[in-house]
């Protein structure tokens, strides 16, 4: 039922706009990991340019559904998927399609910041280093303007400027978790996953990784999963929200937090779910 | 009523003696350990030491290559034959039982998966449980024809063949060290390079191997305490005559096999006997050194991690 009604519960600004290429489709994709079904026939539209957030109790999916959009739930060999899911257009288990291709083009920050155990310019450069084959002809000085540019877009440039060669696990959580997004930018992504990226922060560390997370609107598409109510209102434009494997809402995120179209919606708003 | 209360506190029961006795038992069990290292020790030092601060020259112990300690009119107690040999048969052991070994544990922590993976880690118990008299049987009988026929040298049992036959030894405990090492770095290191989209390789040699340096070379290193330390393998396949090596093809005789083939014919306490126990202190000391050095890189991840 819940699937079904989702479709009609979405407003007609969206219908209208589905001309404009969609950032990340679905069709019917579920998901098991070995006999558990974690996922049932998610359809979801998800626009281009603009922030989405994901909210729905713990176990409904949600990290799932973000890590099947970059096949990074491959690595478990017991995942199984059935159905369809389009990153900008392209099938992403299309025969023609290779998955670091799509992991090149949708950035993943996981729930834990997790730096590799290299220095803080060698985390920056890694996954730019990966894709840019021809990144030994470039001089240290493009890839230093490169590791200045990145940390500069999330503000960490002059906390960590002078103790580049450090290692990354010295920062703090915060100052990992902007790393772990810097780290995406000099491969250019188009669409960036965020799996709860504040909830192993402190109050502080978490508005400014959201108002980071806010910069970086418009110029990528950005999908967040929350745990965290106010964040989702504050900081997303439009929102999905899941139940048990199923979407059963996803409309403006105004529109969701002042008249939800379902009972279940607005029961976890307003708290009655753990 | 008070003493009652106070009893109740001090209930000793069963699993309070139980919990006494067994701590005994892991303290009886961990003291002899350090007691019988002591001893040992001790024992050796008692033997040989003497011999060190009187009789032997130092000089010539470590620079002459003649041991001929049975000599009748003027015995002498070079050491330096036996220490290039086992040197030079550990080295090449080494040259064979690094890239096996890591090799065997970058497949089997990072790309054999599920049955596979399970089988591999049995098969390279199995063979670190070979006894070393069997390796080398292997070096005696098998070795050493291929080794004549193929390079057409008149004797097969030498640095070559102690060295393939050691390396072969040490690969699978050096294998079970380095997987474990391995199997160390946290996982969230390989998601966290692959949803980048690094490939198993990429994966592998820039984040992996790196994270896992200490590990690895502790590996190494106690692969290089056990070629130094054994005795059986190298006695039987190395050809057991003084000579300092100047090529893979020469024989050669092992500090550790010198002992064991000798120490049964002297007398006790006689000089030749006391020179024995002098090799046996050095041995000690570089494998101590080399374990030592191996502990210390181990514990130096531990500090990092
Ligand atoms: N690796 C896994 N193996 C088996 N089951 C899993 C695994 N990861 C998640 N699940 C199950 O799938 C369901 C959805 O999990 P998840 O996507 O992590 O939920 P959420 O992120 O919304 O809290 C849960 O019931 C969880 O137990
Ligand atoms: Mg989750």
């Amino acid at each position: 039922m819940a699937e079904s009604a989702s479709n009609v519960t979405r407003t007609d600004a969206i219908e209208t706009d589905a001309i404009k290429t969609d950032a990340i489709k679905t069709d019917k994709l579920s998901l098991w990991y070995g006999n558990f079904q974690a996922l049932f026939d998610v359809d979801l539209a998800i626009k281009q340019g603009i922030i989405t957030s994901m909210i729905g109790p713990s176990g409904c999916g949600k990290s799932t559904f973000l890590r099947s959009i970059n096949r990074i739930n491959e690595r478990l060999g017991y995942v199984r998927t059935r159905g369809k899911i389009e990153v900008l257009g392209h099938d992403i288990y299309g025969p023609e399609v290779e998955k670091v291709q799509v992991r090149k083009q949708v950035g993943m920050v996981f729930q834990r910041p997790n730096p590799l155990p290299l220095s803080i310019r060698d985390n920056v450069l890694f996954a730019y280093r990966l894709h840019d084959p021809q990144h030994r002809r470039k001089g240290k000085a493009a890839l230093d303007e490169i590791v200045e540019k990145a940390l500069r877009q999330v503000l960490l440039w002059d906390t960590v400027k002078d103790r580049l060669q450090r290692p990354a696990g010295l920062l703090s959580l915060e100052e990992q978790q902007k790393l772990c997004i810097a780290r995406l930018i000099p491969v250019q992504p188009r669409v960036l996953l965020m799996d709860e990226p504040c909830s192993a922060l402190d109050p502080a560390g978490t508005e400014a990784v959201e108002e980071l997370i806010w910069e970086l609107r418009g110029d990528y598409t950005i999908l967040i999963v929350t745990h965290n109510m106010a964040q989702a209102r504050r900081a997303s434009e439009e929102c999905i929200f899941m139940l048990m494997g199923k979407v059963v809402e996803h409309t403006d995120t105004a529109q969701m937090f002042v008249t939800p179209q379902h009972e279940e919606t607005a029961n976890y708003i307003e708290g009655r779910y753990g | 009523m008070e003493a009652s209360a106070a009893g109740d506190f001090d209930r000793r029961n069963s699993s309070w003696y139980v919990d006494k006795v067994v701590q005994a038992l892991v303290f009886i069990g961990g003291i002899s350990g350090i007691l019988c290292i002591l001893g040992i020790f001790v024992f050796i030092s008692k033997e040989g030491f003497g011999f060190i601060a009187n009789t032997i020259d130092i000089k010539e112990f470590f620079t002459s290559p003649n041991w001929r300690p049975t000599s009748e009119e003027n015995p002498t107690y070079g050491a330096l034959a036996l220490i290039a040999g086992t040197a030079s048969v550990t080295g090449l052991a080494m040259v064979v039982a690094v890239p096996f070994s890591l090799g065997a544990a970058i497949y089997i922590g990072e790309f054999a998966r599920g049955k596979t993976r399970e089988v591999l880690k049995v098969l390279v118990e199995m063979l670190a449980a070979i006894p070393s008299v069997v390796w080398g049987f292997i070096g005696l009988s098998i070795m050493n024809p291929v080794i004549i026929d193929l390079f057409d040298v008149p004797v097969g049992l030498n640095v070559l063949n102690a060295g393939v036959i050691l390396g072969l030894m040490a690969a699978p405990i050096m294998t079970t060290i380095a997987e474990d090492a391995l199997k160390a770095v946290p996982d969230h290191y390989r998601e966290a390079a692959e949803a980048m989209g690094a490939t198993r390789w990429q994966v592998t040699f820039r984040v992996v191997l790196p994270a896992a340096k200490n590990g690895l070379v502790a590996a190494v290193l106690l692969g290089v305490g056990r070629g130094f330390g054994e005795t059986m393998a190298v006695l039987m396949a190395s050809g057991h005559s003084i000579n300092m090596p100047d090529s893979i093809f020469d024989s050669v005789r092992a500090l550790t096999a010198t002992i064991a083939a000798e120490l049964g014919e002297t007398a006790v306490g006689s000089d030749h006997y006391q020179a024995l126990f002098t090799l046996g202190i050095f041995l000690f000391a570089i494998t101590f050194v080399i374990n030592l050095a191996a502990d210390l890189v181990l514990r130096g991840i531990r500090k990092e991690a």
